[in-house]
């Protein structure tokens, strides 16, 4: 008896034919990523001008261009084609300020394929978010040029060079809603994209559909982005400047890169925990590193650095959280 | 005496401390940010290595096996002491730069690693050899490591400047994981080289 349990246990079993064979290839699904990507992409060239437009097309060419040579020279197939490359490229640049001068994002996009793609083994292979390797790279080696960001007009007609966060870090709440003219109107700044950032994190409306359509497809689960931006939001409540229950959440939940990595960062089919539960515990720990960072580290912002590090427990949270298998005890 | 080539020539590639041994990696991370910082450890521990892989091997009959470590511990420390007296003396500057990485050559795994597989089981002059080899292989390694982190790193190398002001230093290279990437592709290419090598070698032999 113990043994019949064994074997079944070992064995992989397999249903009788016939299968159905889904419609989902890896590069469908990147490009489907690309599309959601896009109306943001195309409102930060609008927002902050041929800067963006310049960064954004040298991020992607150096970026299949990278993914071009690596194959070359590992001989492997050649896949610079199929969409993924093309995705980092485009994500790098979309969480890189617009003022970066193109032949370090064209690194920071090599950086990210070569290291952190290729020399862990390819697509599917990689421990890291390649594309927030390459910011973390670029963070790393040219921190001036990282955090020099455009000059822009607020609602109330103050010329500001720092992003929301920014602002808060350095200055204080009070400062932050000076120079939007109120708290609705830094809200609505911050949801329509009308403020400093990088050049894709800003526009959260268009970020929120893209992720929608993604989660309409099937592409992304709603529980990392949400569970993810919630913690954050709880959490910079909680611990507000005046004491507990002083912050303000909604601020933190639209600035900086928060909607834009959870949504396409942290929901990486390679980087993330496969199980559901999994991802939930990724998400809550996603979201209090971000919230730790802005709230008591050196940085304004957080987000690149607190899904980097929980990537690096992903293998242990799907070691620990493992589907039952059906028959088996509890 | 072709003899004693062959065990100086090992220490330089094929069981180099830093890229085959993997032994001594701190001092390589930590002071290679500068082509002298890390030419000058290199050095010093080059001094250390074959001094004490004499001094092992000369006294290798007279140690009981169980009290080794802390005999060739001393042996070394002592070494090491007059290393940084002389260095605090004539190089005082360089001696700030390199700082506690300095005493710390007393227990790099390298040297240690030396006199139990070498000097405690071989002939004062081979010893010797073995440690001159060892020592070469390590500053050669610590050289390269520090010319390419401080040409990307700085701009310069020997403080001259090299790559113009057109040249923006990436910082990273001057930080820890800039050498960790660093040494992890040179260990990589050496890998590479190593099979491709192996390789020929198989097609020969069956030819």
């Amino acid at each position: 008896m113990s043994a019949q349990i064994n074997a079944a246990e070992t064995l992989l079993s397999v249903s009788t034919a016939p299968y159905i064979k889904s419609e989902d290839t890896v590069s469908k699904i990147m490009w489907k990523v690309n599309l959601a990507l896009a109306p943001a992409a195309i409102f930060g060239v609008i927002y902050f001008g041929v800067p963006a437009l310049i960064n954004i097309v040298v991020s992607i060419i150096a970026a299949v261009a990278a993914e071009y040579a690596v194959q070359k020279i590992r001989k492997v197939r050649i896949t610079a084609f199929d969409g993924s490359a093309f995705l980092t490229g485009l994500l790098l640049a979309m969480c890189i300020s617009p003022e970066m001068p193109p032949y370090m994002t064209a690194i920071g996009s090599a950086i990210a394929i070569v290291i952190a793609k290729h020399s862990m083994g390819g697509l599917g292979q990689n421990i890291f978010n390649p594309a927030h390797i390459g910011r973390a790279a670029l963070m790393v080696s040219w921190p001036i040029a990282m955090t020099t960001w455009s000059t822009i007009k607020t609602p109330v007609d103050a010329v500001t060079s720092a992003t929301p966060l920014g602002i808060l870090k350095l200055q204080g709440y009070s400062e932050l809603l000076e120079t939007f003219g109120g708290r609705s109107e830094l809200y609505k700044a911050l949801f329509l994209g009308m403020r400093n950032g990088s050049i894709g994190e800003t526009c959260t409306v268009l970020l929120i559909i893209g992720g929608l359509f993604l989660v309409w497809k099937k592409i992304i689960n709603w529980q990392i982005p949400v569970v993810m931006i919630a913690t954050v939001g709880v959490l910079t409540w909680i611990f507000g400047p005046e004491g507990f229950f002083t912050g303000d959440p909604v601020f933190h939940m639209m600035a900086g890169g928060l909607i834009i990595g959870a949504f396409f960062m942290a929901t990486d089919m390679v980087t993330a925990p496969i199980t559901k539960r999994g991802q939930i515990i990724f998400a809550i720990g996603a979201g209090m590193i971000t919230s730790l960072i802005r709230l008591k580290g050196g940085y304004p912002e957080g987000v690149c650095y607190s899904i980097l590090l929980m990537n690096c427990v992903t293998p242990l949270i799907d070691l620990v959280i493992k589907p039952r298998i059906y028959g088996t005890g509890r | 005496m072709r003899n004693l080539w062959n065990i100086y020539k090992k220490g330089l590639i094929d069981e180099n401390p830093i890229f085959v041994l993997a032994l001594s990696l701190c001092p390589a991370l930590a002071v290679t940010t500068s082509v002298v910082n890390a030419f000058t450890m290199g050095l010093s521990v080059m001094f250390v290595i074959t001094a004490n892989n004499v001094s092992v091997s000369l006294i290798r009959n007279l140690v009981n096996p169980k009290v080794r470590v802390p005999v060739y511990i001393t042996s070394i420390a002592t070494i090491v002491t007059f290393v940084e007296l002389v260095l605090e003396a004539f190089a005082p500057l360089l001696y700030k730069e390199l700082g506690i990485y300095l005493a710390l050559v007393v227990v790099f795994a390298i040297i240690l690693a030396r006199a139990e597989v070498f000097a405690s089981k071989n002939k004062v002059i081979p010893s010797f050899f073995d440690g001159l080899g060892m020592g070469s292989g390590f500053t050669l390694a610590m050289v390269i490591i520090g010319v390419i982190r401080e040409l990307l790193g700085s701009g310069t190398i020997l403080g001259h400047t090299i790559l113009g002001a057109w040249y923006n230093p990436a910082l990273i290279m001057i930080l820890p994981p800039g050498a960790f990437l660093l040494i992890g592709y040179m260990i990589g290419g050496l890998k590479v080289y190593e099979a491709k090598k192996a390789k020929k070698l198989r097609e020969v032999d069956a030819q």
